[in-house]
Parts: structure tokens; C-alpha cells; sequence
């Protein structure tokens, strides 16, 4: 599903990505952990599409298609959604809004008609009853004035409504106590099938307990130096990051 | 020939037949335009807005007020209204419909009232725009013979909005018109009133218009000016407003047209208790500039002022902000708020702003700001990463910037046409009406 090769990414003139290579097939979920830094996000943001990061060296295909050459937009609509460690606030944009443009446009890239009022009414109330959000929350504007642990519910609900082939989570867990954490698990966990893929970034193996991954990468200066299974995360959980560095070296 | 004399001249050209005492005021204006001759940039007041265009220009008297029906259905507001319309200045009877006014409520065209020799006439008008406000006032004085005349008697409520619609023409030879219009309130009269400027899109006319309204006690207004003149149209308005006592009175300054637009608002709140409250919104692109300049007088104590205008300029065009607030001296516990937030949607488009406190009384509570700023890109990619596409984010997020002003548009009509015109796209009001019967099922769910 999702192939990135070779990548090399430099901002404002510092290498940040280093020759990644990474593969996600449908069906599976990935976590990739590491070092404040190492990464991480840049790699989310440049599947995503954000300007500033020049790509320099390798290429990104999603489902055979060549992501470095879609918009940002054309990139979401095609099932590729970035859910944000540092959501933002928009000001006078309702929450509701947000949810029913992109799903149209999502729709429309399809080439089917805007859904239905009562259909979207349906959709969201059933959607925000699952994430906790009291439904006043589609009333307010994005993000604004909520808690760090309601933006990040904000976001898994946005992926409720629009159903990404991959939805890649960055530090979906900061910030979130443990029932909210317990939340957002289950509605990230209500997306996997086998269709579908999950990238997560984290820190914590607490996350991983909650959404158990196929595969952990481990993120060190810009190249992924350590892939396993989901014990992976234990093992770093308990011995840090200086053990891989160190057999990476060598 | 001087500028002044160019235009006055054209007055040989009026049908006569006014009684004396209106001929003596037409005179008196014509004297004083003649005298001030056309402002520039060394007035203060006219510091950022260059009125050659204006004075160079060569205007006609229009001589008919014919108007293609079918243009006319699509420029006029679709709402059920008292309504009454000017074609280039001139009194449309066949486009016009004041039938069925409820009693209390007169509406007039001005020519029929200066015929009739209304008492209106000879009195109010006139007694808050005389002819040294400005030299277009006066040059209004001058001309003025056609506007519409709208009394409402005390205890007056009127159910349906009044709506005079100004039209102009593509018209081979451009045309000058003088509009005039008077409101008069009686106590606790309620009513919304809408000046709308529209007409064909190649039009390119000057419309120099002075609108006065009087509340008296307890009188409730609702003022909608919605400027959507061709983009070649050049247009003068001011509206002066004199607030009795506990009145209200709710501005709607809209302009989204017009080649070079100034608009003076000007509200005297004479009696204790009495609120303005002032909503603006401009909407420039291309060369388009438009200049706004207001002044609240509290000059009794316990009056309320609160204005916020919010303006968006794309391409090379010009905005102008002037808000004055003036406290006159013991004037006390006023409160007077003023906003004037900015959004440039290019580099090239430029506003000044000027929010101007004036206070001589002690016990106020005052505040004024202006802002100016450029859409949040973050914000941009935000909706863009969840598949909006640029347009319709950038429309949302002026929408967005827009959207304080608009939520106390209470005409639906207006809001649409305002918001489209800014969004570019949506097809419907931002705050979609499905959208919010779908929120407050939820809620209820
Ligand atoms: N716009 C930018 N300008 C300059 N440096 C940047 C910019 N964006 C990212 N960086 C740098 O790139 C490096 C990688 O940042 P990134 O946010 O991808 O790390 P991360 O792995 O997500 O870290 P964390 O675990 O702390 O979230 C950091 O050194 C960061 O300072
Ligand atoms: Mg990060």
C-alpha cells in the first residue's frame, strides 16, 4: 500500500531524512518509535504533503501511485490522512463544517454526489458518541479552546468520518489520560481491517498495549535502524535507544 | 470652466416647478459646492481617497428610469419588502411596490413629496446633512429631487422589511445622481430599512447619496446598506443618524461593489440610553477602493457605542478605515467599543486604518483596535490535509474571518449574497442551514 524508498528529506537546509525505507502493506499496522528528533513527524508530514520539506532523493508511492507528485488535498481525498501531534486551532470554522466539506470532497473525488443531510447526521452523532465527544463540541470551531486530550479525540473523529486507507497517528497518545486513552485506542482499533493500515508514532509502549502493531521500526537520525514485531517495543520500552544505535553501528 | 461649475451647470437641465423654499435650498448648496469645490488629498478627511475620478468625470442627468425586467429580477434581493426603486436616480413606478402599507408606515418617493409639499420635507430634510458637511452633501442639496421619504408613525412595528433598490444603467453618456433619503421614527417604531446598490455590470455612473434617519424615544432601526454597483460605478453615500432617547440603531455597511466607494456613517446619540451599533464588512479586489469613515457622538450620558468593521482585499485594491468615537464631557458611564480587523489576500492590496478615540467625560468604558493580517497558512494546510481543496479552504477561512459581522446579519438574503461574494464559491450560507438543523438534532438526540 504504502512503499517510501530512499527517502531523503532536508528543511531550510538540514538533512533531516537520511536514505528511509519503509513498506506498509493493507491490513497492517506499523508503529515507529525513536528519539526526540530522529524524525519522526518530518516522515508523517512528508507522506502528508505539508510545504517546507524538500525531498531531495527517493520516492513515495501509495497504491502505485506517486504521492510526491499529488496535492495535499488529492493526497487525503485518495485515503492517505495525517492525524497531528500539535493539532491546530481555526478559528470560525465549526468542527461540523470542517467534517462535511472534506467528506464531500472525499465523496466527489469519487465521483459521488454530497451525502445526504440526515445520512451525515447519522454519521456524526454515532462517530462523536463513539469517541465521547459531547456533540456540542460540533458546534465549537476546530480545535478551539480545547484540551490537548480533545483535540487528539478531535482527530481520531475526523478519521472516524473519513475512513483512510492509512491513517498515520502521530503521538496520538500525548497527552491523553487513561480513559481518554482508552477511547482513542478502540476508535483507531474500529479502523483496522484488512483493507486498511495504521502508522503510529510513539513514545510509549502503553499505546502499543491498546493497539498491538504487525511491525515497530525504530527512527534514529533520519533512517529507520531497527525493525521487529511488537516485542520490539517492549525491549525498548525497558533497555532505551542506545542498545540499537550501538548494534547499528556495528 | 471649473470642476465645480462643470457639474453645477447641469442643473439647467432639472425640470423646474419647486416650491420657493426648496429652490432657496438649492441654491444655498449649489453656493457651497461651488465654494468648497471637489475635496482633496490635503483635506484630512479625504487624505487616502482621490476623488478625481470623480471631478474629471462628465455626467449626465438621466431622462428615463427604464430597466430590462429580466436584469432586474436577477439583481433585485429576493424578499417579500415594501419596496421602492431608482433607476439612475430616477423613481420607478412600474418596478416599485408599496401596496398594502400597513397604516403608520408612509413611503415616498421625493418627487412626489416635494410635489405635495410634504411637511417632511420642509421639515427633517436636511436638518442632519446641511451643506457644509462635505462639498458632495452640498452638491446633493443641489440636485436632489428624487429619493425615497419613509415616515413611520409611534408604536409603529412594520412587518415586512423597506427596501429601496438604486439601479444603475450602462449607460453610453455615464450619469450623476443625488438620492436622497429620510427616515423618520416615531417613538418605539420598529422597522429594518435597506438601501441596496446594484445594476448592470458595465455601469459606470456616479451616485453621490445622503441618507438621514431620525429615531425618536425607543425607536428601533435596522440599516442595511448593501453595495454591490458594477466594479466601474463610482459612488459618495453618507448616512447621518440622530439617536432619541433608549433608540437602537443596527448598521449593516456592506460593500462589495464599486470602482471608488466612500461611505460616512455619522450617528449623534442625543438621548440617554440610546445604542448604535455598527456593523461592517468590505469586500475589494481588482482596483477597487473603498473608504469608510465613521463617527459615534455620545453626547448624552449612558449611551452604547460598539462597532467592529472587517475588511478583505485581494489584488491591487484599496481600503480606508476611519472610526471616530467622540465622548463629549459630562457624557458619563458611556461605553464605546470599536474594532477594524483587516485581512489582505494579496501583497499588493494595501489599507490604512485609523480607529480614533475622543473622550472628555471620566466615567467611560472604551476600547478600540485594528488589526491587519493574512490568512494562516497552517490553517490552510490543515483543511487542505483533510481533503478540502485550496479554494474552499482559503473561501472557508475568510469566510471564517468574516464570520463575527455576519453572524449579526439577520437578513438571509443578505448573508448569502455577502458571503458568496467573499467565499467566491460556497454555494450557500456558510452557517449552512442543514448543517445547523443537523447540529441542534444532534443536540436534542
Ligand atoms: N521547519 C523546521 N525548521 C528547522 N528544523 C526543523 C523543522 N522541522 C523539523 N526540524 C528539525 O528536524 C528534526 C526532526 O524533527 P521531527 O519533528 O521530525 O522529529 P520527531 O522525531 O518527530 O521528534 P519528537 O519525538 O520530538 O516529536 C528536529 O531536529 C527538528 O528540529
Ligand atoms: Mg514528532
Amino acid at each position: 500500500m504504502l512503499e517510501v524508498k530512499d527517502l531523503h528529506v532536508t528543511v531550510e537546509d538540514k538533512v533531516i531524512l537520511k536514505g528511509l525505507n519503509l513498506t506498509i502493506n493493507a491490513g497492517e499496522v506499523h508503529a515507529i518509535m525513536g528519539p526526540n528528533g530522529a524524525g519522526k513527524s518530518t516522515l508523517s508530514a512528508v507522506i502528508a504533503g505539508k510545504d517546507g520539506y524538500e525531498v531531495t532523493q527517493g520516492t513515495i508511492l501509495f497504491e502505485g501511485q506517486d504521492v510526491l507528485e499529488m496535492e495535499i488535498e488529492e493526497r487525503a481525498r485518495a485515503g492517505l490522512l495525517l492525524g497531528f501531534q500539535y493539532p491546530i486551532e481555526i478559528p470560525g470554522v465549526k468542527n461540523i463544517y470542517l467534517l462535511k466539506a472534506a467528506l464531500n470532497a472525499q465523496r466527489a473525488a469519487r465521483g459521488e454526489g454530497e451525502i445526504p443531510a440526515p445520512e451525515f447526521m447519522k454519521l456524526v452523532r454515532e462517530k462523536s458518541t463513539d469517541m465521547k465527544m459531547d456533540p456540542s463540541f460540533l458546534q465549537r470551531a476546530v480545535n478551539e479552546g480545547f484540551s490537548g486530550g480533545e483535540k487528539k479525540r478531535n482527530e481520531i473523529l475526523q478519521m472516524l468520518i473519513l475512513q483512510p486507507k492509512l491513517a498515520m497517528l502521530d503521538e496520538i497518545d500525548s497527552g491523553l489520560d487513561i480513559d481518554a486513552m482508552k477511547v482513542v485506542a478502540d476508535g483507531v482499533n474500529s479502523l483496522r481491517n484488512a483493507d486498511r493500515a495504521i502508522l503510529l508514532v510513539t513514545h510509549y509502549q502503553r499505546l502499543l498495549n491498546h493497539i498491538v502493531p504487525d511491525h515497530v521500526h525504530v527512527l534514529v537520525d533520519g533512517r529507520i535502524v531497527k525493525s521487529g514485531g511488537k516485542d520490539l517495543a517492549l525491549e525498548l520500552e525497558e533497555r532505551g535507544y542506545d542498545w540499537v544505535l550501538e548494534e547499528s553501528v556495528a | 470652466m471649473s470642476a465645480p461649475e462643470r457639474f453645477l451647470e447641469r442643473l439647467t437641465a432639472r425640470r423646474g416647478g419647486d416650491p420657493s423654499w426648496v429652490a432657496a435650498r438649492r441654491q444655498a448648496g449649489a453656493a457651497r459646492f461651488e465654494a468648497m469645490g471637489f475635496p482633496t488629498r490635503r483635506d484630512e478627511q479625504w487624505k487616502y481617497t482621490d476623488v478625481r475620478r470623480i471631478a474629471e468625470g462628465d455626467f449626465a442627468l438621466a431622462t428615463d428610469a427604464e430597466f430590462d425586467s429580466a436584469r432586474f429580477d436577477e439583481q433585485r434581493l429576493d424578499i417579500d419588502a415594501y419596496r421602492l426603486v431608482l433607476v439612475d436616480g430616477l423613481f420607478s413606478p412600474a418596478l416599485s411596490e408599496l401596496d398594502g402599507l400597513p397604516s403608520g408606515v408612509s413611503i415616498e418617493p421625493l418627487s412626489q413629496a416635494i410635489v405635495a409639499n410634504h411637511e417632511a420635507v420642509g421639515g427633517s430634510l436636511g436638518r442632519l446633512a446641511g451643506v457644509d458637511f462635505s462639498p458632495f452633501t452640498a452638491l446633493n442639496t443641489a440636485f436632489a429631487d428624487e429619493g425615497a421619504i419613509v415616515r413611520l408613525a409611534s408604536g409603529t412595528v412594520v412587518d415586512k422589511p423597506i427596501y429601496v433598490l438604486l439601479l444603475s444603467r450602462a449607460n453610453g453618456q455615464p450619469v450623476m445622481s443625488h438620492p436622497r433619503i429620510l427616515i423618520e421614527a416615531g417613538a418605539r417604531a420598529e422597522a429594518t430599512i435597506i438601501e441596496h446598490y446594484s445594476g448592470e455590470s458595465e455601469a459606470a455612473n456616479f451616485t453621490n447619496v445622503v441618507t438621514e434617519v431620525l429615531l425618536d424615544r425607543g425607536a428601533i432601526i435596522d440599516h442595511y446598506k448593501l453595495q454591490e454597483a458594477a466594479l466601474t460605478d463610482l459612488h459618495v453615500a453618507s448616512i447621518h443618524v440622530d439617536q432619541g432617547r433608549d433608540s437602537r440603531f443596527n448598521s449593516y455597511n456592506m460593500n462589495l461593489g464599486g470602482a471608488l466607494v466612500r461611505t460616512d456613517l455619522v450617528t449623534d446619540l442625543n438621548g440617554e440610553g440610546a445604542e448604535a451599533a455598527y456593523n461592517g464588512l468590505f469586500f475589494v479586489q481588482g482596483r477597487q477602493h473603498v473608504d469608510n469613515h465613521t463617527l459615534v457622538n455620545h453626547n448624552a450620558p449612558r449611551t452604547f457605542s460598539n462597532e467592529n468593521y472587517k475588511g478583505v482585499l485581494d489584488d491591487r485594491s484599496r481600503g480606508v478605515f476611519n472610526g471616530k468615537v467622540f465622548v463629549k464631557k459630562d457624557a458619563q458611564q458611556i461605553e464605546a467599543y470599536q474594532n477594524n480587523a483587516n485581512l489582505l489576500l494579496s501583497d499588493r492590496a494595501e489599507i490604512d486604518t485609523k480607529p480614533e478615540l475622543v473622550i472628555y467625560a471620566d466615567d467611560v468604558k472604551c476600547s478600540h483596535g485594528a488589526t491587519t493580517g493574512q490568512l494562516d497558512e497552517d490553517a490552510v494546510y490543515a483543511l487542505r490535509s483533510r481533503g478540502i481543496d485550496e479554494p474552499m479552504a482559503r473561501a472557508l477561512l475568510t469566510l471564517a474571518f468574516v464570520g463575527e459581522v455576519m453572524d449579526k446579519v439577520r437578513l438571509n438574503v443578505i448573508a448569502e449574497r455577502v458571503e458568496r461574494a467573499v467565499a467566491g464559491r460556497l454555494p450557500e450560507r456558510f452557517n449552512l442551514a442543514d448543517l445547523v438543523e443537523t447540529a441542534e438534532a444532534i443536540q436534542e438526540a
